[in-house]
């Protein structure tokens, strides 16, 4: 076994596991990279390390200073854990509807909340984090939509993985959030093998942005513009509540318990392994189970399920 | 042909607070220029005066996002659904 000096260390290296058992076409695998095995528990965790130890290489974070950060979840678990390993204080801004377990991780690692308007989503928390940024500017505000460490982490550390454990790789598929995933692993994936799809799968914006007051409220991250992620991706897909929901009971089936953004994901690849004559497509699984217990995705009627998860950031 | 045509709650207003409409096309942009002609309101806020999608708007024939098939140029046919969604943010 090998030893480790700080938690930190335990980010990345995550396990690729072959689930074709669950792949509609006989000449499609499909292989799933189990982002649920990092230590605060999702994908994030990667870019939290790479945002935190890119500002202290460029002296803008120092031990015992304020982070702030918005979140619908992950991105703040995975700073609180980086933070209470390295010494920083670390207030993250969540929507209000996101699950319970996402509020107990924060507290259990010492992170203060801020709450954000649910009706706002994502935006609102992104609004409200931009706002106390620039009133305390001694505080360090990693911003993760825009910050070039976001899609380092994957370019550096997701995507040589994938390489390295599927070089027969044909199409990438994973969720769209900061779109940092996409964007590092695609365009990792694609300089060794340009014939590789990248295919990104996202949520539809429902009864969460009816806070919106007008399309010109809208939101892309710099990070997408900024590193061509349009040209990037070869497709992308909406996935709704109760077929990501129907999705992650599958996973359950062959012993993966995932988040419901993964779900989607497996939703997205399953689409493609049936449109494709052959291939490997692998996708990403971007958090466990266990922030979504209370959800009862598994076991409640899932009509109640997915009426639940309508209100429910997720991704 | 006619193709249904799935409106944000942001757009409603502007289709009688319709939340699906009717609208003609053998393409999207033909499509939601039969939707302008029905609906002058919603001129200008799905394709730009420059005949643009415009930015924080993103359009699925289905389940997929047109930007990514043929744009505006993306075929329809009359069993298809379009949908229009507001572009936000996660992580």
């Amino acid at each position: 076994m090998a030893r480790y000096t700080s938690i930190v260390e335990l980010i990345g290296e995550t396990p690729l596991l072959d689930v074709s058992a669950l792949s509609p076409n006989p000449g499609v695998a499909l292989l799933v990279k189990l982002e649920g095995h990092n230590p605060g528990g999702s994908v994030k965790d990667r870019i939290a390390r790479s945002m935190v130890e890119a500002a202290e290489r460029d002296g803008v974070l120092a031990p015992g200073q304020v982070i702030i950060e918005s979140s619908s979840g992950n991105t703040g678990i995975g700073l609180a854990l980086v933070a209470r390993a390295k010494g920083y204080k670390l207030k993250v801004v969540l929507p209000e509807n996101v699950s319970i377990e996402r509020r107990q991780l924060l507290e259990i690692y010492g992170a203060e909340i801020i709450s954000s308007p649910g009706s706002e989503g994502s935006n609102g928390a992104v609004k409200v984090a931009q706002k106390l940024a620039a009133d305390h500017p001694e505080w360090w505000y990693p911003y993760q939509y825009a910050n070039a460490a976001n899609p380092d982490a994957h370019y550096t550390g997701t995507g040589p993985e994938i390489w390295r454990d599927c070089p027969e790789i044909t199409h990438f598929v994973a969720g769209l959030g900061t779109s940092g995933t996409l964007l590092g692993v695609g365009r990792y994936l694609k300089e060794q093998n340009p014939a590789v799809q990248v295919w990104a799968v996202e949520p539809p914006a429902g009864e969460m942005v009816d806070g919106l007051k007008s399309l010109d409220e809208g939101y892309i991250p710099p990070i997408f513009i900024d590193h061509g992620g349009a040209d990037l991706l070869d497709r992308k897909k909406v996935v709704g509540p109760r077929v990501s929901i129907e999705a992650v009971r599958r996973l359950a089936d062959v012993g993966v318990l995932c988040g419901i953004s993964t779900g989607a994901a497996l939703v997205g690849a399953l689409k493609c392994a049936a449109e494709i004559e052959s291939g490997v497509v692998v996708f990403l699984a971007a958090d466990g189970a266990w922030k979504y217990l209370s959800t009862g995705a598994w076991t409640d009627d899932l009509d109640e399920v997915t009426e639940r998860a309508r209100h429910t950031l997720y991704f | 042909m006619a193709v249904a045509v799935r409106l944000p709650t942001i757009l409603r207003p502007d289709a009688g607070g319709q939340a699906v409409v009717s609208a003609e096309g053998t393409t999207v942009g033909e499509v939601f220029a039969d939707l302008v002609r029905q609906y002058p309101a919603l001129s200008g806020k799905v394709v730009t005066t420059g005949g643009e999608l415009h930015k924080f708007v993103n359009v699925y024939v289905n389940d997929d996002d047109v930007r990514y098939l043929d744009k505006l140029e993306s075929k329809v046919i009359d069993t298809d659904e379009v949908s229009i969604l507001p572009a936000v943010a996660g992580g």
